[in-house]
């Protein structure tokens, strides 16, 4: 009885031993190094997996980060310049810090301002919708509204709003990983800068027909009528297209364009709500008159002068002729 | 025993309404949109300007390429628009606008050909004028024939298939060309043996068909290079592939084309564009259009001048029949819907087609009850079924290893599926898909 415990106690200890044995010496034979900083620097990411970066996930961004000598061109969208600066200084080199970018979508096209002129019944997604045909609209460059780009996001970002059937971006939420910008068959979904107080300026189209064509289509398409164009006092404004395109480089945020923009197409978000307009046209008036009334004090100023002048010549020939 | 193809195939209703109706000249419109592109591969470089005065039959467009075709200008008039107008793609598409003369009398004069029998081009001279005349597959695919004719020294071709079976339902546009230009196309058929060095061709027509297979038995019949097939009428026994199978009993490869097994196919269509194209000096401007639908006041076939707008052409049959919900671009099989009715007849529409209320609507999908109807149908041999499921979760890559791009898009698989999956639309979508990997594989 006891022998039988005791063999069978033995041989598993045996076992165990060489196993372990075993595996030591694999362990030790094959043992892969890697540079510890990758697990540090992937300690740091923010572990979304999300693409983003352009590698296919958190921890092959950090071995391209720990690997290539200049990582000045490598980014971390979702993490920001915080983490980058972050992996900066463990890897001790540099990064250049960028601009936050959020998703914006570049079409306005909703089911009351854009009519439906054909119905489809296929499946439901835009990869399928663009392929076959150009959408239940008359507009071939805006939202198909299939929501392809909602279920892309991974950070619940997204929604197909119901009453508009477009997509809507929660800035808050959106990390700028850009895989709707991806997804998007038709383009329309674009990153631009973000400031502190989020607020953007952008044409809210992409029609690029003529005029007529595209008001006929869609009520608040960009007709290409180079208003904007002309009034922005910066040229961040390009037509192209029978299409304006706000460079957010060079745009100062004026609103001078949203103002002009007879179809409503360029979008501004978050701004202040704009003064009443009536106070701004007294303004103008008074501004008007002021000036009127320099102009006569001006001229009356002038004519004074003159006067004096006359006066004096007048005054000279006198004492000439008594001399 | 007919012939037929052994794998798959469905047998959708005929309606044939108008199979009995003598084709009728189109009035000529008073505008015409021509699109660059109406051909597979490159689209025709414009050679016109604004304000140009053009003739009946001039070049407007010049071919781009190899794998492109001349286009010609349908009526004799002014082009008023060169621009991007939506075509029957329902995309904006580079076209040229021509109003119509009223005032020139070769617009409006009927041209009747007497019939010419002997051939005295060479076949190189033969395959210069095809190419010149802008002549592509009037089958609905539009590839243009000369590419097509120009085959490769050392393949070996022994017979030449006529396509004449019209296959989809309610088309009856070869039907009526075979019957009214019999004499005709077998010129074009012992023209298009001549330039290929062939001795053989066979006709495939479907039973249903009679008076066409009879007329052309007896004109040939003393001619023994040609031969004319009777087949069973089954859909779609008018793809090139289901066609050779049928017909020769020949297997053409996966990846293949006929001519991997030495033959070569031409639509009935194209074989008369041929022969207007070499023996009477006749560019491709005009072809047969089926109009139709179970409600139309007066369905029938025209010939109409490529670039006509399809309004017009509904106008002639008496206009929309009320409740109508969906017009399409050739069968219903394979037709594709049409979004606007300003868009213009193209080198390959062959049918206009409209359908009311209660037929167009889809049902609504449901889940795959495993029933293996789609597998059986399927005339490639394929698993539908599964196909889109790849292509729905995304995996390429084991779709095109299922031989994804072998799928001839016939639509057997949706029309007989019990859960009216949308089957057709994942592979169409998964086809294009893979092609794009391919190519950026390349």
């Amino acid at each position: 009885m006891t022998d039988s415990v005791l063999y069978s106690v033995l041989l598993l200890a045996s076992l165990g031993i060489i196993a372990a044995v075993v595996l030591y010496v694999v362990s030790k034979k094959f043992y892969v190094y890697e540079n510890p900083l990758i697990a540090d620097v992937d300690e740091i990411l923010p572990g979304a997996n999300c693409a983003g970066c352009g590698s296919p996930g958190c921890k092959s961004f950090a071995e391209r980060l720990v690997g290539s000598e200049d990582i000045s061109d490598l980014f971390c969208p979702v993490g920001g310049n915080d983490v980058m600066k972050e992996v900066a200084a463990i890897l001790g080199k540099e990064v250049v810090e960028r601009d936050p970018t959020v998703a914006v979508l570049r079409c306005q096209g909703g089911c009351d301002v854009r009519p439906k002129t054909t119905e489809y019944q296929g499946p439901r997604t835009c990869a399928i919708s663009a392929m076959i045909y150009s959408g239940e609209t008359d507009c071939q460059y805006g939202c198909l509204g299939d929501g392809d780009c909602v279920k892309v996001c991974q950070f619940d970002a997204m929604y197909m709003d119901e009453a508009t059937g477009l997509p809507v971006i929660i800035t808050d939420k959106c990390t700028s990983c850009g895989a709707c910008v991806e997804e998007c068959p038709r383009d329309i979904i674009e990153m631009r800068p973000k400031n502190k107080r989020d607020l953007k300026i952008f044409v809210g189209c992409l029609n690029e027909d003529k005029g007529g064509i595209a008001k006929k289509a869609c009520d608040v398409a960009c007709i290409g009528c180079s208003k904007c164009e002309d009034i922005c006092p910066k040229d961040a404004i390009t037509m192209e297209n029978q299409l304006a395109y706000i460079d957010a480089g060079l745009c100062t945020l004026c609103r001078k364009c949203v103002e002009v923009c007879p179809t409503h197409s360029i979008i501004e978000t978050n701004f202040p709500p704009k003064k009443p307009k009536k106070v701004v046209e007294k303004k103008t008036v008074v501004k008007k008159v002021v000036k009127k009334v320099e102009v006569e004090k001006v001229e009356a100023e002038k004519v004074a002068v003159v006067k004096k002048e006359a006066v004096v010549k007048v005054e000279l020939e006198k004492s000439k002729k008594d001399a | 025993m007919l012939k037929t193809f052994p794998k798959g195939g469905i047998h959708p209703p005929e309606n044939k309404i108008t199979s009995s109706k003598g084709i009728k000249r189109m009035t000529v419109p008073k505008m015409v949109t021509v699109p660059i592109a109406q051909h597979i591969g490159i689209p025709a470089e414009i050679v016109v300007d604004k304000k140009d005065k053009v003739e009946i039959g001039q070049v407007i467009a010049k071919s781009g390429g190899f794998v492109s075709s001349n286009i010609h200008s349908p009526v004799a008039g002014t082009v008023t628009k060169i621009d991007q107008i939506i075509d029957l793609s329902g995309y904006k598409k580079q076209c040229i606008v021509i109003r119509t003369d009223a005032k020139n009398e070769a617009n409006f004069e009927e041209k009747e050909y007497s019939l010419i029998t002997e051939i005295q081009l060479d076949p190189k001279e033969i395959v210069q004028r095809i190419s010149d005349y802008g002549v592509v597959g009037l089958g609905g695919a539009t590839f243009p024939s000369h590419v097509k004719l120009n085959v490769k020294e050392g393949v070996k071709l022994d017979y030449l298939i006529i396509n004449g079976v019209e296959c989809e339902p309610y088309l009856t546009a070869d039907h009526r060309l075979m019957l009214e230009k019999t004499a005709e196309i077998i010129v074009g058929i012992k023209i298009l043996m001549k330039a290929l060095h062939i001795e053989k061709a066979v006709i495939g027509i479907e039973n249903n068909k009679k008076d066409a297979i009879k007329q052309f038995k007896e004109l040939t019949k003393n001619e023994s290079g040609i031969q004319v097939a009777a087949l069973q009428v089954k859909y779609p026994q008018g793809g090139e592939k289901q066609l050779v199978r049928a017909i020769l009993g020949r297997e053409v490869p996966k990846n293949g084309l006929p001519l991997d097994v030495g033959v070569i196919v031409n639509n009935v269509g194209t074989i008369f564009a041929v022969y207007e194209a070499v023996q009477h000096n006749k560019p491709l401007m005009e072809r047969v259009v089926t109009v139709t639908g179970k409600k139309m006041e007066n369905p029938s076939n025209f010939w109409v001048k490529i670039g006509t707008p399809i309004k017009d052409l509904i106008a002639e049959v008496g206009g929309l029949p009320d409740g109508t919900r969906k017009l399409v671009n050739g069968g219903p099989m394979m037709g594709k819907a049409i979004k606007n009715t300003d868009v213009p007849v193209t080198k390959g529409t062959s049918g206009i087609l409209v359908i009311s209320e209660e037929e167009a609507s889809r049902g609504k999908a449901e889940n795959c009850i495993r029933c293996g109807e789609c597998v059986t149908v399927c005339p490639m041999g394929l698993e539908p079924h599964l196909l889109m499921n790849l292509s729905e979760k995304g995996m390429y890559e084991k779709a095109s290893s299922e031989d994804i791009m072998t799928c001839i898009e016939c639509g057997s698989c949706s029309y007989v599926c019990p859960s009216h999956r949308p089957l057709l639309d994942y592979i169409r979508y998964g086809k294009n898909i893979v092609k794009k990997l391919e190519t950026s594989k390349n």
